[in-house]
Parts: C-alpha cells; sequence; structure tokens
C-alpha cells in the first residue's frame, strides 16, 4: 500500500517534470538568444514565422512580395559578411564600428534581412527588428524539420520523429505478433514437452541479451541483407529497425502469450474436444479467447519496449530526420534523437527543453496504448466472469 | 450387437498399467454405472470411449473398443467425428466463457452448422432436453458463469446433446452438486435412456442403484465383476464386490 503510493508520487513527479521542461520550448522563441533579426525601416512586414526566416534564409523564399511585401528582392546579411562591404580599417582595430556600419548597410540596402548579435545593434539603429513568434504547439507536431541547432533559427518540427517512431514500432509488432502468436501456439499446445523444455529457456534467454548486441546483430546481419535484397543504397532503413526491435520483442511476446496460454484450463479445451472441435479449432476458439488478455499483454510489452527502444534503433535506422514515406529509407526515432542529442544539447536551452518536449511525447504515446490495452483486456476478463 | 464393445484393454500412463484386461460391453439405450474405489480406472476406462486419453503424453493401450460395431483405434478412424457422437460430462461443470447460448451453439458450429434457425432450434430444443429452458430462458445472453452449479452441469448436458450423440458418457456428473440439483440430473438420465446410451461413473451407490442398468465394479485397475445392476447390489457374485457395496472397503 505505502510503497504502491510511494512509486505513484514518484511516477507523477517524474512526468510532471518531464513535462514542465518539455513546455519550456513554447515560451522560448526558436532564435538564439542575444541574436536579432532585423529589415529596412520601409519594409511593411513587422513579424515572421519561424518557417518562414527558414526558407528565407534556404533562398527558398527570395523575393519580400512572396510574404506579403514590396516586390523587392531579399538581400541575406549574417554578420560575417560585413567584410565584404567594408575593409577593416573602417571596422576598427576591435570591430568598435561594427554596429555603425551594420547600422549603415541596413539603411541602405531596402530587401535586406540581416542576422547579428545584440551587442552590434547601434543605439540609434535606424533598421527595424523583426518580432519572431513563438514556437507553437501546433507547429511543434506538425513540423517537418528538425534541426534544433540551425542558424539563424531552430526548427522544431517533430513529425518526422513521430511518424518514424510509429514507423518502426508498428513494422515490428507486425512482424513479431504473428511470429511470436504462432510460435506460443506451437510451444503451448503442438511441442513435445521435451522439446519445451529445451526451448522455452532459450527464448527466455533472449530476452536478457542487451539491446546494445541486438544492434549489432543488426548492423552486421540484417542491414546488408536489406541493401541486397532490395538493392538500396544504404541498408540503414526503418525495415532494419522494424525487424531488430521485432527480433528484441518476439521474446517477451512468446513467454507471456504462452504463459497466458498454458492457464487455459484444461476443462475447457477437453469440452471443446469432447463436442468434437478439432485441435485447430479448439485453439482458435478456446485456447485463445481464454488468453486474450496475456496475449494483448504481451504484446503490449513488445510494443512498449519497441517505441521506447533506443541504442538498437539507433544503430540501424540512418537516423535521418525526414518524413518517412516507405520503411525502406532511413529514419529517426524519438528515442534515438533524444539520446544521440540531449550530450550536446545546452542545459537549459532550446534544444535542451525541445528533447524533453519528445520526451513528453512518447510518454503520451505509450500512455495512449496502454489506455487502449487497459480497455481491450477489460472488455476481454469482463467477459470471463 | 451391443453399442460399445470393449474386448482386453489393457492401458498404461507411461510405465504404470491403469488397466488391466478389461473387456466390457453396453447394450444400446442402456444405462451403466461403472463403480469401485478412487484410482480404480474409472475415468480412465471412460475416457478410452471417446479418445479423451487421447491428449495425455505417453499413454499406450491394447486391446479394441468397438461402437456400433466399429473400431475407434483404427487408424482411419475421425477422432472430431467420433467424438461428436460420443459426448461427455464432466466432473466439475465446465462452460465456457461464453454466453448461455453460446455454450449450446458451439458443437453445432464447430462442426459446421452455420444455419441460424437450425443453431437457434437446436439451441432451445437441448436445453428443453434438460429442463433448464424454463430457469434461463429469459438470459440466454447473459453469460453462463452466472448460473448455479447445478444449472452449470445441466447446460453442459444440453451442450453435449446439442450435437445429437448416440453415447452420453458421464463421469461423476453429479459429485460438485447439491442433492436437488442432482436429483434433477438423476432424473433427466433416466429421461435420455429413451434416446442414449449412456455410461456413468459414480461414487454414489444409490445412484448407481437409481439409475443405471447394468453395473461394472472396478478394483486395482481390473474389471471384478459386471452384472444388472439388481445383482450386483443384491447378490455379487464376487467378494471385493459386496465388501465395497456394502461399504467395508478402502
Ligand atoms: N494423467 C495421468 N497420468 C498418470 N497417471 C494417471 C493419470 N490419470 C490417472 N492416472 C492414474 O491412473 C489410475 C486410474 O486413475 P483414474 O482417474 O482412472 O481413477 P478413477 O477410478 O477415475 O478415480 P476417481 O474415482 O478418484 O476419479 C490412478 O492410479 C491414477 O493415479
Ligand atoms: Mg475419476
Amino acid at each position: 500500500m505505502l510503497s504502491s503510493a510511494a512509486t505513484s508520487i514518484t511516477v507523477v513527479l517524474i512526468v510532471f517534470f518531464l513535462f514542465i521542461e518539455g513546455a519550456g520550448v513554447f515560451s522560448k522563441k526558436p532564435i538564439e538568444e542575444g541574436f536579432l533579426l532585423a529589415v529596412h525601416a520601409s519594409n511593411p512586414i513587422n513579424k515572421l514565422e519561424p518557417s518562414q526566416v527558414k526558407d528565407i534564409f534556404d533562398q527558398k523564399i527570395t523575393n519580400w512580395k512572396q510574404l506579403g511585401g514590396k516586390n523587392e528582392p531579399i538581400v541575406l546579411f549574417r554578420t560575417e559578411d560585413i567584410t565584404e562591404f567594408y575593409s577593416e580599417e573602417e571596422l576598427g582595430e576591435n570591430f568598435e564600428y561594427f554596429p555603425a556600419k551594420i547600422d549603415e548597410y541596413v539603411s541602405k540596402t531596402p530587401g535586406v534581412i540581416a542576422f547579428f548579435s545584440d551587442k552590434y545593434k547601434a543605439k540609434d539603429f535606424h533598421g527595424k527588428e523583426l518580432e519572431i513568434n513563438k514556437i507553437k504547439i501546433f507547429e511543434f507536431l506538425s513540423g517537418e524539420e528538425w534541426f534544433p541547432t540551425a542558424q539563424p533559427i531552430a526548427q522544431m518540427g517533430v513529425k518526422a520523429l513521430i511518424y518514424g517512431t510509429l514507423w518502426v514500432s508498428f513494422g515490428a509488432i507486425l512482424l513479431a505478433l504473428p511470429i511470436g502468436l504462432a510460435a506460443a501456439i506451437y510451444l503451448s499446445e503442438i511441442a513435445k514437452k521435451r522439446t519445451r523444455n529445451i526451448l522455452k529457456p532459450l527464448i527466455e534467454l533472449l530476452a536478457g541479451i542487451p539491446s546494445v548486441v541486438y544492434g549489432f546483430f543488426g548492423l552486421v546481419v540484417i542491414v546488408p541483407l536489406i541493401q541486397s535484397v532490395f538493392g538500396l543504397p544504404v541498408g540503414e532503413t526503418g525495415l532494419a529497425g522494424s525487424i531488430v526491435l521485432a527480433i528484441m520483442a518476439l521474446p517477451t511476446i512468446i513467454t507471456i502469450s504462452e504463459d497466458a496460454m498454458r492457464t487455459t484450463p484444461r476443462a475447457m479445451k477437453e469440452a471443446s474436444l469432447a463436442l468434437g472441435a478439432s485441435h485447430w479449432q479448439t485453439i482458435y476458439k478456446v485456447v485463445i479467447p481464454y488468453s486474450a488478455s496475456g496475449i494483448t499483454a504481451g504484446a503490449i510489452l513488445g510494443i512498449g519496449r519497441a517505441i521506447g527502444e533506443t541504442m538498437a534503433v539507433l544503430m540501424v535506422t540512418g537516423n535521418a530526420a525526414i518524413m518517412p514515406h516507405t520503411l525502406l529509407a532511413p529514419l529517426r526515432t524519438i528515442p534515438a534523437t533524444i539520446a544521440a542529442e540531449l550530450g550536446e544539447a545546452a542545459n537549459g536551452g532550446l534544444h535542451y527543453q525541445s528533447l524533453f518536449a519528445l520526451g513528453c511525447i512518447l510518454f503520451l504515446i505509450t500512455f495512449c496504448i496502454n489506455m487502449l490495452v487497459e480497455l481491450v483486456t477489460n472488455r476481454g476478463s469482463h467477459k470471463k466472469h | 450387437m451391443q453399442k460399445i464393445e470393449s474386448k482386453g484393454i489393457n492401458f498404461y500412463y507411461g510405465e504404470t498399467q491403469a488397466l488391466h484386461n478389461v473387456s466390457l460391453s453396453m447394450k444400446e439405450n442402456s444405462v451403466t454405472a461403472l463403480i469401485g474405489p478412487s484410482g480404480c480406472g474409472k475415468s480412465t476406462y471412460l475416457r478410452l470411449l471417446n479418445r479423451m486419453n487421447d491428449l495425455i503424453d505417453n499413454t499406450k493401450m491394447t486391446g479394441s473398443i468397438l461402437i456400433d460395431g466399429q473400431d475407434i483405434y483404427e487408424k482411419n478412424t475421425n477422432v472430431d467425428d467420433l467424438r461428436k457422437n460420443v459426448g461427455m460430462v464432466f466432473q466439475k461443470p465446465n462452460p465456457f466463457p461464453k454466453s448461455i447460448f453460446e455454450n449450446v451453439a458451439y458443437g453445432l458450429k464447430v462442426n459446421g452448422i452455420t444455419d441460424k434457425k437450425t443453431i437457434e432450434e437446436r439451441v432451445i430444443t437441448s436445453i428443453e432436453q434438460v429442463a433448464l429452458w424454463g430457469e434461463v430462458k429469459d438470459k440466454l445472453k447473459k453469460s453462463a458463469f452466472e448460473l448455479s452449479g447445478g444449472q452449470q452441469q445441466r447446460l453442459c448436458i444440453a451442450r453435449a446433446l446439442a450435437i445429437q450423440p448416440s453415447i452420453l458418457l458421464m463421469d461423476e456428473p453429479t459429485s460438485a452438486l447439491d442433492p436437488i440439483s442432482t436429483s434433477k440430473i438423476e432424473e433427466l438420465i433416466y429421461e435420455l435412456k429413451k434416446q442414449y446410451t449412456i455410461v456413468i461413473v459414480t461414487h454414489n451407490m444409490q445412484q448407481a442403484g437409481r439409475v443405471s442398468d447394468t453395473t461394472a465394479f472396478f478394483y486395482m485397475g481390473e474389471l471384478i465383476e459386471y452384472d444388472k445392476t439388481k445383482t450386483i447390489f443384491t447378490k455379487p457374485s464376487q467378494k471385493q464386490t459386496e465388501d465395497y457395496i456394502t461399504g467395508r472397503f478402502g
């Protein structure tokens, strides 16, 4: 009682902390701290979305009229570009004339968009500082670009990562569930006692292998195999991740479903057989329904492992943060992203917080799955009593 | 011709022999009681008649069992069909975790009957046959577990009857039931005798006396005596039989 209360409180605290930290993303501007974006004073545009800024600097947007402004080609300007326009003497030995020169340059270039540090902003700056919107939750979720350290503006679109996670996990379950179920049926209903006594411990052993080892296996065996079978330029694909995860989830699925199937009372099976049902009909109509909640639990724990799995997936999926359109392309999952990037993200910074926000999303996904399972198994067990 | 005819049956669980040279025949539309002390092989024998022992690993049988003149242990016997013909009711009521209706319909469905009307008719007839209709007709959709033990057992009998077997095996069908439920089932057995050949295992001597036409007494895996029930209970020819039925035994 006490320990379960303590556990619940701890879990709630962890989740609370996770969400507080993750929510920080939405209270910050995606522009690096201490920097600003400015345009010519006559430019009618006051405000830009993060994605628009990115498109401008990627030169996908080249004219202000595309943004609803004047017909004026956009001129990009970064701090270091100043040396193209002014000599070193003009800028001063210690860059003391930087602010004045930047101001001068911005003032005489109507189409300019300038990205520079606050400390180079002249006291009487003649340009117009652009307002940058905060990251909106919707943008965060629907954005397809994940460049959390991009200059001048970080791109925090997690859609590709969410999809990557779901694709890999879904593929893994699609592979693992039928195989796991078949193996469980074989072990519990068909295999001779001796065969079972050999196989079961072996399978249980597989569950204890560290995921890095599975990752290595995937890298050495599955990745090259996929590359040659499908004739791909690279074998590091979502499919490789799915296969490795499926292999990892199998022992869990098999052991738990098999245990559940073996709890089917003998009386139930005999009742079915005595009515002239065949062995397979009995498996299908009695054993599987009877162990449905156990099978679901096994599948969930399998999925749970798949969705939260980090190392193995990191090693074999290629980690390209792009929208997956096929399992035969590299993709990137949420856990892999967190694992790969947390080390290099500045503590408390935007990038850091965005990784926590990713953690929240991961948490919500698994939470929803668990709720779903709870619903399904409850309905199942309700029938039993 | 006898309905069931077993000849020289030996049965082994692994190394242990559970039945020794048992020969026993039953007439059509008769009730045969199998009696004897615990562990003497009654259930083992009964379960041979619908090949239920096939499910147990590492068993062996010699001898032959004929039903309607057909050797049921012949290589090309269809076991599923055999079990359709030889229904079984177990010691403990074992309804499926399904509705009352679905429990009875189960056997029909697995035997390939898909016509809804046929299924419904047969379900109703079977439930009526076991005198359960009045008690369950308003809750056919309810779980079978909501019934009392006695009702569950009658439901299990109905389930067995639904697929229209010609033989009904019952392994201590009333041992888990109260006296009223027990007498209901005994009446039922008496009714069913008209259409079915019944083999019943029981520890209850009165029950054997009440419901059966013939009685077989087993002891330590051997068939000690087999005769008309009246004879067995009034003037048994074997001392062991007499000791057992008078309660001077084990
Ligand atoms: N599955 C089994 N595996 C091994 N031995 C078994 C098995 N089932 C029964 N036996 C043995 O076979 C013998 C006969 O058992 P059986 O169940 O036929 O007795 P029974 O007459 O039905 O007894 P009871 O009245 O207690 O039900 C017993 O010695 C029992 O231990
Ligand atoms: Mg028994």
